[in-house]
């Protein structure tokens, strides 16, 4: 089999699967899933940045709280439908991760890190400060009524399952088509040696300033769709623990891989789960794990699976 | 209250506010100054510090003058050991990448957070303060051709935030003393300049590190005793404090003390000022939107020099 060959079986196995489980699946898991495939394709975005382009952001929130607020915001406001509501919520998080692009890619390394931190706390506070609209932390739910695509109920969790799983393959293969193309092999050239691709003449502000509107406009989608989906948009969604979670979900699935936010994400949402049960600290499972990573797994799951066994994983 | 007193007052908050922030950002600021590290888990020293006075304290029972002073000493000496432990466990393990270590002060941040959750609890409780009286301020003002003293209704302070301000200024200037004078600061500042250098000089660099993690953490939660008695200890206190610090470390120039000295009072009056006649909220957009705002057109800070 050839390699593209071998990365297509895989990655389409991966989304049939997923499509199989709809049918099989009693609803509690099910739910579940569509949770985690909303949340995978935000770290898919995510990973754009980070895992292929070598730019840590400790800000990625503020656009998964662009998308969910630009859509959230404008059906509550402006009465949209859901369909121009998530294309207001996509522009918000374009735009947004466009300025902030231009702005915070001026700077690199540990600067870089607490300038998309700051912009994401004033996105954050922005939204505590407008709460005449946004209702601040205690947020808003939005009306059953609304939650219809094309004439398809969303609240329904059988759709909601397609419509989540068709937003996740979405992101997955046009990552997957990114990362092969010429544009994409110039961003792992940045992450792996920046002096070298400014050397052999490629305009690396551009190509840096492309990923972060790539990523923060996936990560865009992820938040509007995950407001669309599961009916509520807060301001915890904007939160500094939110720019967190892609970072430990990338990090533990394996950076720089395809495969990997997704794993990521199923892994720790379900560590999660079964220890919220236990206790309500909950998120000392996510300190432990971004400590043991960084010390012994650098390369995360997928990482380490490329390592040993298949080397072609993308 | 007229405005002169009022604003007075709120100097005075603010000079409380920024004397421990002055305590906690030069502790940030000492770290990444010889070690490069950004540390993340710095406000849930801070945090520890004002949790360990409250359990001091408590221990301690009747005698709250005894209490406050043991953990004046005793948390700012755990804080610093465990901090000291997280450098050789962890942060020497990462041979101080700046990325990783970024991402293994998170982790450490959340340990430490939800370890205090699962401990200590969700309530925020008081500390008393050692001593605390009222100390009435007179105010001047012109009236029938010549200067009158009054003592307006309102206008005071207390004993204890009088203290908070001299017991930072002098722990400031020990710190001060301590770099400029002592040979432990003559091994931190040749740390500093060249870390290649000072380890073939015979300077244990790697010791040096797990000292200064220490003492900055250490400054943390001392002052987190210090604002114990006027703020209540919560295991969620350490975010605010150090996106503040931050602010601070990052408009006095990072690594540079005497910078991070002046941004606190900076910040820490106008945050005092802004938000008795403004919204805090609004005051704190202002000064994280300033903060990316120097990163990104003045990286050296308003008064720190450019590093490499």
């Amino acid at each position: 089999m050839s390699e593209t060959a071998r990365i297509l079986a895989l990655h389409a196995g991966l989304v049939a699967l997923l499509l199989v489980l709809n049918f099989v699946l009693p609803a509690y898991p099910q739910g579940n899933l569509a949770r985690i495939m909303v949340l995978a394709s935000y770290a898919i975005g995510y990973n754009v940045l980070f895992g292929y382009t070598g730019l840590l952001s400790l800000g990625h929130a503020m656009f998964f709280a662009a998308g969910m607020y630009g859509m959230g915001l404008s059906m509550r406001h402006l009465g949209f439908p859901a369909g121009p509501a998530l294309l207001a919520g996509l522009g918000a998080g374009a735009a947004l991760s466009l300025v902030v692009g231009l702005l915070a890619l001026r700077t690199a390394g540990v600067a870089f890190m607490i300038v998309t931190l700051m912009f994401a706390q004033a996105v954050y506070l922005a939204i505590l400060l407008f709460g005449k609209y946004t209702r601040g932390d205690e947020g808003f739910v939005i009306p059953q009524a609304d939650r219809v695509l094309a004439g398809i109920d969303l609240s329904d969790p059988f759709n909601r399952y397609f419509v989540a799983l068709a937003l996740f393959s979405f992101c997955l293969f046009s990552v997957l088509w990114l990362i092969r193309r010429p544009a994409g092999r110039v961003l792992v050239a940045i992450r792996e040696n920046e002096e070298r691709a400014r050397l052999l003449g490629y305009d690396v502000f551009a190509h840096k300033l492309g990923a972060v509107v790539a990523s923060g406009t996936i990560s865009a989608l992820a938040g509007a769709f995950y407001g669309l989906l599961f009916g509520y948009a807060g301001a915890s969604f904007a939160a500094v623990q939110y720019s967190i979670l892609p970072l430990l979900w990338v990090l533990l699935g394996g950076a720089g891989t395809i495969i990997g936010p997704f794993i990521g994400t199923l892994f720790m949402f379900y560590l999660i789960d079964l220890t919220s049960g236990l206790t309500s600290a909950y998120m000392l499972i996510a300190g432990v794990a971004l400590v043991l990573l960084t010390l012994f797994a650098p390369q995360g799951l997928a990482g380490e699976l490329r390592k040993r066994l298949w080397r072609w994983l993308p | 209250m007229d405005f002169g007193p009022y604003l007075l007052l709120a100097s005075l908050e603010g000079a409380v506010l920024a004397s421990v922030l002055a305590l906690m950002a030069s502790g940030l600021s000492l770290v990444f100054g010889v070690m490069r590290v950004v540390n993340v888990a710095h406000g849930e020293f801070y945090m520890l510090g004002a949790v360990l006075a409250w359990w001091v304290a408590s221990l301690a029972g009747g005698s709250v003058v005894l209490g406050f002073v043991l953990a004046l000493v005793l948390a700012p000496l755990i804080v610093g050991a465990i901090a000291a432990t997280a450098d050789i466990v962890v942060l020497r393990r990462l041979s101080y990448d700046p990325e990783r270590t970024i991402v293994a002060t998170i982790g450490l941040l959340y340990i430490i957070q939800q370890l205090t959750l699962m401990s200590y609890g969700p309530e925020a409780r008081p500390v008393v303060a050692p001593f605390n009286t009222r100390l009435a301020i007179p105010w001047f003002e012109f009236a029938d051709g010549g200067l009158r003293m009054y003592w307006p209704w309102g206008l005071s302070t207390t004993s204890y935030k009088l203290f908070v301000i001299f017991a930072a200024v002098a722990v400031l200037l020990g710190i001060r003393v301590m770099m400029t004078r002592s040979r432990a600061g003559l091994l931190m500042r040749a740390t500093q300049q060249d870390r290649e250098i000072a380890q073939a000089f015979g300077i244990p660099v790697e010791r040096v590190y797990a000292v200064v993690f220490g003492i900055g953490a250490g400054l943390a939660a001392l002052a987190g005793v210090l604002i114990v008695p006027i703020q209540q200890a919560h295991y969620l206190m350490g975010l605010d404090a150090l996106l503040l610090s931050f602010i601070v470390v990052i408009i006095g120039g990072l690594g540079s003390l005497a910078g991070t000295v002046i941004a606190a009072v900076l910040i820490g009056m106008s945050e005092g000022i802004i938000s008795v006649f403004f919204s805090p909220t609004l005051a704190k957009i202002i000064a994280t939107l300033l903060v990316a705002f120097v990163l990104v057109f003045r990286p050296q800070g308003l008064m720190g020099k450019r590093v490499r």
